[in-house]
């Protein structure tokens, strides 16, 4: 028997829109299980400890691989910089370039990229693997709600925690972009800080990168606990699911981050 | 509080009212009734894949059955509210097949686990029960252990010990003899027979292991195919001449449930009726 399908146009037809129907159909059940996550989000906060143990996990440990990311990256800068603007006989503005890349972009945007694949794919991992040992059901089965209990604390842990990643991250990157522009280069200490101050504008440019971090850390944090708990209870399941929390999160920071550039930074030069 | 319909002499905690049960397009169970008396231990046997663990799943309100009835302790589960369901859930234990222990809390945690979120008892006071129930088990020593560092043996008696954390009137057992040595199979055996007396509880043990289960229980259900082939107590059965049941009391290869899987025939499948033919 001929299993192969023929490419006949209902079957073609049928071919683009079973992955469309079908993720439009995940979307909604995630969104749904969002709701149901904010609606069980009491015990979160009413035992705050939970929260905080799931904050040591996802934002500590991730804390070597974003200062050490921060500080080269923005060596880089300081490197890459410099190049540039001394062309054009404006090394000393070496501390605006660095800082505004940082803080507005580079910040929020490597620190998302590096959470979800740190942080994001060991939420799914445990999730899922929780739910391929029945400990989930074992849960519900001692009339403890899973989502209350497992999936909140860990939501708003990653939600609490990106922003402080993201803005660690900025710190040691121009911590970076200051040892290799002032220490190693030689460009006038005065002029980088001081340029670099009246250059960043408190609301315009931290708080707009302080509010890009909160949102990837949502949509990570998101992705990676309804991977899990969506995740097949198999090996492959559970394996599948972490990758696709590791692609479906840095696609959805990449999307993200550009559609709030375009509304955040609307006519500013 | 009991539901006042439902008189309080009724002699059945569990009973299962002509449920049928499906996943999409595949039956599992079909118009099965079944009864477990208070404070008995009844097994359920049958093979693999027969709907065993499915029948607990839809005691425990973890699945609906598409119609018939579920009532325990006088409570339709298959109608309960959430909240309810929770409450009902309270007063029944489930052991699963591998302890499904929470890998990221020492066996102390584990056992606590429960008295922790549903009662407002201290920290001592929980300490003393927990170190209590792991004593039931004999692993009390065991306590600040990860699951981890636990072997199999070890891990279904500090399930078992989480499962009886609140005293539940209802405890199920789904698989409690697999992948166990002989030692610990004899040890799981007891403990499930002298706690289930101790306890006052009832007992419903879902299992293929015919040795260790029969002598502990005081009746089985034989389910095949989603439906009840035979019951009884144990003595009866294990010299029963029902063919399912001698087939699976004695481990006998082929019978009633064939050793092949439905196929075409094998001449077919080598190709070789062609070449006859």
């Amino acid at each position: 028997m001929d299993n192969r399908r023929k490419r006949t146009l209902p079957n073609q037809v049928r071919r683009i829109g079973f992955p469309v129907v079908n993720g439009i159909w995940r979307m909604g059940y995630a969104a749904r299980f969002l709701i149901l996550t904010l609606a069980y989000s009491g015990v979160s906060f009413r035992r705050f400890r939970l929260t905080v143990r799931e904050m040591f996990f996802t934002g500590v440990l991730s804390l070597v691989i974003i200062l050490v990311s921060g500080l080269f990256v923005g060596m880089v800068l300081g490197l890459q910089g410099y190049d540039t603007l001394q062309r054009y006989g404006s090394a000393d503005a070496l501390g605006v370039l660095v800082s505004l890349s940082l803080v507005r972009e580079l910040g929020p945007v490597v620190a998302g990229l590096l959470f979800a694949s740190r942080a994001g794919s060991a939420i799914t991992a445990e999730i899922g693997l929780m739910k391929a040992t029945e400990q989930l059901s074992a849960m519900e089965m001692m009339a403890v709600n899973p989502i209350a209990r497992v999936i909140a604390p860990r939501f708003w842990a990653g939600v609490f925690s990106m922003p402080l990643l993201a803005a660690l991250f900025s710190a040691m990157g121009i911590l970076g972009g200051f040892l290799v522009g002032v220490v190693l280069i030689g460009v006038d200490d005065g002029a980088f800080w001081s340029q670099m101050q009246a250059a960043v504008d408190w609301r315009q440019d931290v708080l707009n990168g302080v509010i890009k971090s909160f949102v990837f850390g949502i949509a990570v944090t998101l992705i990676a606990v309804f991977e899990g708990y969506d995740a097949d209870p198999t090996a492959e399941g559970v394996s599948g699911a972490t990758t696709r929390t590791v692609v479906t999160a840095s696609l959805a920071i990449l999307g993200l981050d550009f559609i709030l550039t375009a509304f955040m930074f609307r006519g500013v030069g | 509080m009991r539901d006042p319909v439902t008189p309080l002499s009724s002699a059945n905690l569990v009973e299962i009212d002509n449920v049928s049960f499906g996943y999409d397009r595949r039956t599992v169970l079909s118009g099965l009734s079944m009864n477990f008396a208070r404070g008995k231990v009844t097994a359920i046997m049958g093979g693999s894949g027969c709907g065993k663990t499915t029948i607990m799943r839809l005691i425990g309100g973890q699945l609906r059955p598409n119609s018939g009835e579920v009532r325990v302790d006088g409570q339709v589960v298959n109608r309960l509210k959430r909240d309810e369901l929770y409450a009902l859930r309270r007063k029944m234990g489930m052991l699963f097949q591998f302890g499904a222990l929470f890998t990221d809390m020492n066996v102390y945690d584990n056992v606590a686990f429960q008295m922790q979120e549903h009662t407002g008892l201290s920290e001592d006071l929980i300490r003393d029960l927990v170190l209590l129930k792991l004593n039931a088990v004999g692993l009390r020593g065991a306590k600040s252990l990860m699951p981890s560092e636990l072997s199999g043996g070890m891990a279904r008696r500090i399930a078992l010990a989480r499962t009886i954390a609140l005293d539940p009137m209802l405890i199920m057992y789904d698989e409690p003899f697999a992948g166990l040595d002989p030692i610990s199979l004899g040890v799981a055996a007891q403990l499930i027979r002298r706690l289930n007396d101790a306890l006052g509880a009832t007992s419903i043990v879902v299992t293929h292991n015919v040795r260790e289960s029969l002598p502990i229980v005081d009746h089985v259900y034989f389910v095949s195919a989603g439906s009840i082939v035979a019951e009884g107590a144990p003595g009866p059965m294990e010299h029963s001449e029902i063919p399912f049941v001698r087939q699976f009391v004695h481990g006998e290869a082929d019978g009633p449930v064939p050793f092949h899987y439905a196929a075409a025939p094998y001449a077919q499948d080598l190709g070789l009726e062609a070449r006859v033919g």
